[in-house]
């Protein structure tokens, strides 16, 4: 059984939503990154999202494209991402990590190299924004060929028809970005988010995560009554970028807003 | 090299956008299904009657076209070599081919029901076409321009603005065209359901290398009737210059099926191929993955895009159009590049000589058929796209004598 798999079984069990941060691995120096994840564990993070730093990030709003440009002044290739990701397993056998980013920088290493590697260093899930199920299918079988799951988007402009194809392609569990925008956009409407979520259902029985839009600790929360796991990014990754000069202060507020977000989640009435 | 010997006009792309291994759909998910909503919308309009008829019109009437034909005479003699003929896009309405892309797209847009339309621009050329045809049909335009685009180019961000579009200024990444997409896409992702956006070039997730390039072919289908009336024949070669590739498409596309024609698309070397200072990616890239589709890159070996340079803000992008990645590798056509300095020497020339300005981007296409042409019989016919005027690139030059303008 995948991590993934494993992990939302757990969660079910105690009937809890996932809590899953996003940061990008590198931001904003390559030497903090294993030390932050393990302070969103310590947080209250169930999995890790960890972004893989892209010159073009044309799906993610300002935030998260001013974090990849942070870490690409160090340089930061997806060779070292898979080197942070195995450092980080070292000390953490538990918590599922997922990568998210664009083709490119997999396209260049090779989709077989690339597959062994993550495979190797512990990643459990790859989310390629701009790898839509039409063209991933060499990729998705390669994923499968080392136990990793792909993971797809759903979007609200997605049709009925496209939601069943791609939650029968999808391993892990299914993300529904729930804002028509990018990374980091406006609120999000939880009654419409709900409808959409009995939707995706209908056709998986996968966990649907959902992200884009999830700025604080009331928005997680009516989230989470909702759905299977909740994604923040880009709030995460502004206080990132607030402390970018004072590095030492970075693992704190991240553990002090994801522990915020898990209190008002698991106080929350549940599903 | 992949030899291909079939036809290969109308069996490119495939449904799915692919020219070979080039071109697709490489976008998030939120964006698939406008695009195909939008896919749709094209291959019915293209097939409906009354929509053509309004484009001819304003192709016709609003453009300008058709765009003649000039033989330079006193250029060609001046070389010995091969007769350049100039297909006179620059005369176009707005100064340059994109226009023909931009009313295509508008009058779709406005079929669809869209009220916004969004674009990117380099040069400012695209962004000016678009914030032109927007005007003209009324509705709302935005451009996105690269900060350090907007610092080259004050005269077209002046004539965007005049008539009436809200350009932005794009700050991040390079800060440059590439960058400029990108916030386009942003905007096209979060306002998808009144806007339109108008891609200035033959890039992008599919439908739009297919449909820009069949509202360029007016190009070189003009090109294929006038030849004969004029010259007598069909031209030995095509040239024309490779930025994203649009204008080179537009000539090259209906003449993809005759072999006897040699096809020649020039990219910009900037300080040399060898500087690592250019924006020649068919030349001296390789492929990957950006805005859509893969295709040839600038890249590192990470897979980072890389900053461009050349002289002509309209070829200083690190992608081009995935026909072109195609037609290279099939051999079907050439890519070769010219320097700034090959650049400028022709655009020197060509006003010299035959009284006509070229755009520094139709500068590259001069240089390299100049150099095709001293390697050719006199009685040889080399056709060049001179694709736009040279006005907006005035202060550039002066620039190169310590002039400011």
């Amino acid at each position: 059984m995948s991590m993934l798999k494993e992990k939302f079984a757990q969660l079910r069990q105690q009937q809890k939503t996932a809590l899953v941060p996003f940061i990008t691995a590198g931001d904003p120096l390559p030497e903090i990154t294993v030390d932050l994840m393990q302070d969103l564990v310590a947080g209250g993070a169930d999995m890790i999202e960890l972004g893989i730093p892209f010159s073009d990030p044309m799906a993610d709003g300002p935030v998260i494209q001013r974090a990849s440009e942070r870490a690409l002044e160090y340089h930061v290739s997806l060779r070292d991402v898979l080197e942070m990701v195995s450092r980080f397993r070292q000390m953490d056998r538990e918590t599922p990590v997922v990568l998210m980013g664009y083709l490119n920088p997999i396209e260049i290493m090779g989709y077989q190299i690339f597959a062994e590697q993550a495979a190797e260093a512990g990643v459990d899930g790859v989310l390629v924004v701009d790898l839509p199920p039409e063209e991933g299918q060499e990729f998705q079988q390669t994923l499968q060929q080392h136990g990793l799951d792909q993971i797809y988007l759903v979007a609200p402009t997605s049709t009925a028809a496209r939601i069943e194809r791609i939650c029968e392609l999808s391993g892990g569990f299914v993300y529904y970005v729930s804002v028509k925008g990018v990374t980091g956009a406006s609120h999000l409407d939880i009654k419409s988010l709900d409808e959409k979520l009995k939707q995706i259902r209908e056709n998986t029985d996968l966990p649907v995560g959902v992200g884009f839009g999830i700025k604080d600790a009331e928005t997680a929360a009516a989230v989470s009554q909702v759905a299977d796991a909740v994604v923040v990014g880009s709030a995460l990754v502004s206080r990132v970028e607030a402390l970018a000069d004072q590095p030492e202060k970075i693992g704190a507020a991240l553990r002090e807003l994801l522990s915020n977000m898990r209190q008002a989640m698991d106080n929350a009435v549940h599903k | 090299m992949v030899t291909t010997t079939e036809k290969m006009i109308g069996n490119y792309p495939d449904e799915r956008g692919h020219f070979g291994p080039y071109g697709g759909l490489f976008v998030s998910e939120t964006l698939m299904d406008p695009l195909e909503e939008l896919r749709k919308a094209y291959q019915r309009f293209m097939q409906d009657e009354a929509f053509l008829k309004e484009l001819d019109e304003d192709l016709k009437h609003y453009v300008g076209r058709p765009s003649p034909i000039y033989h330079a005479k006193r250029w060609s003699e001046e070389l010995n070599g091969a007769q350049i003929y100039l297909k006179r896009e620059d005369l176009n309405h707005t100064g340059a081919h994109k226009v023909n892309n931009t009313v295509g797209q508008a009058l779709l847009a406005r079929h669809m029901g869209k009220t916004r339309i969004i674009a990117e621009t380099g040069a400012g050329q695209h962004g000016v076409a678009s914030a032109t045809v927007a005007a003209r049909l009324g509705l709302e335009c935005v451009v996105y321009m690269g900060a350090v685009d907007i610092a080259r180019q004050e005269a077209n961000v002046y004539r965007m603005r005049l008539l009436g579009a809200e350009v932005r200024s794009v700050e991040s990444g390079s800060k440059t065209l590439k960058d400029a997409l990108n916030e386009a896409m942003r905007d096209w992702v979060t306002n998808v359901d009144n806007t339109f956006y108008i891609i200035g070039t033959v890039a992008g997730p599919h439908p739009y290398p297919a449909m820009v390039r069949d509202f360029q072919a007016v190009i070189g289908r003009e090109a294929r009737r006038q030849m004969p009336e004029q010259a007598g024949r069909q031209p030995d070669a095509l040239v024309a210059c490779v930025g994203g590739g649009s204008n080179a498409i537009g000539l090259f596309y209906p003449y993809l099926d005759d072999r006897e024609v040699a096809i020649y698309g020039v990219e910009a070397a900037g300080s040399g191929l060898d500087s690592g200072q250019h924006a020649a990616p068919l030349c001296a890239g390789k492929p990957g993955v950006l805005h859509g589709n893969r295709t040839y890159l600038m890249e590192d070996k990470d897979g980072q895009i890389i900053e461009t340079h050349s002289i002509s803000a309209g070829l200083d992008y690190p992608g081009v159009g995935p026909e072109h990645a195609w037609l290279k590798d099939t051999g079907r056509a050439n890519y070769v590049a010219v320097t700034d300095q090959e650049a400028l020497a022709a655009f020197h020339d060509l006003t010299r000589i035959e009284g006509i300005i070229p755009a520094l981007e139709s500068s590259h296409a001069l240089a390299y058929a100049a150099k095709l042409a001293q390697t050719m019989r006199r009685d040889q016919i080399v056709l060049v796209n001179l694709s736009g005027r040279g006005d907006k690139d005035m202060h550039t030059v002066a620039a190169q004598e310590g002039l400011k303008i």
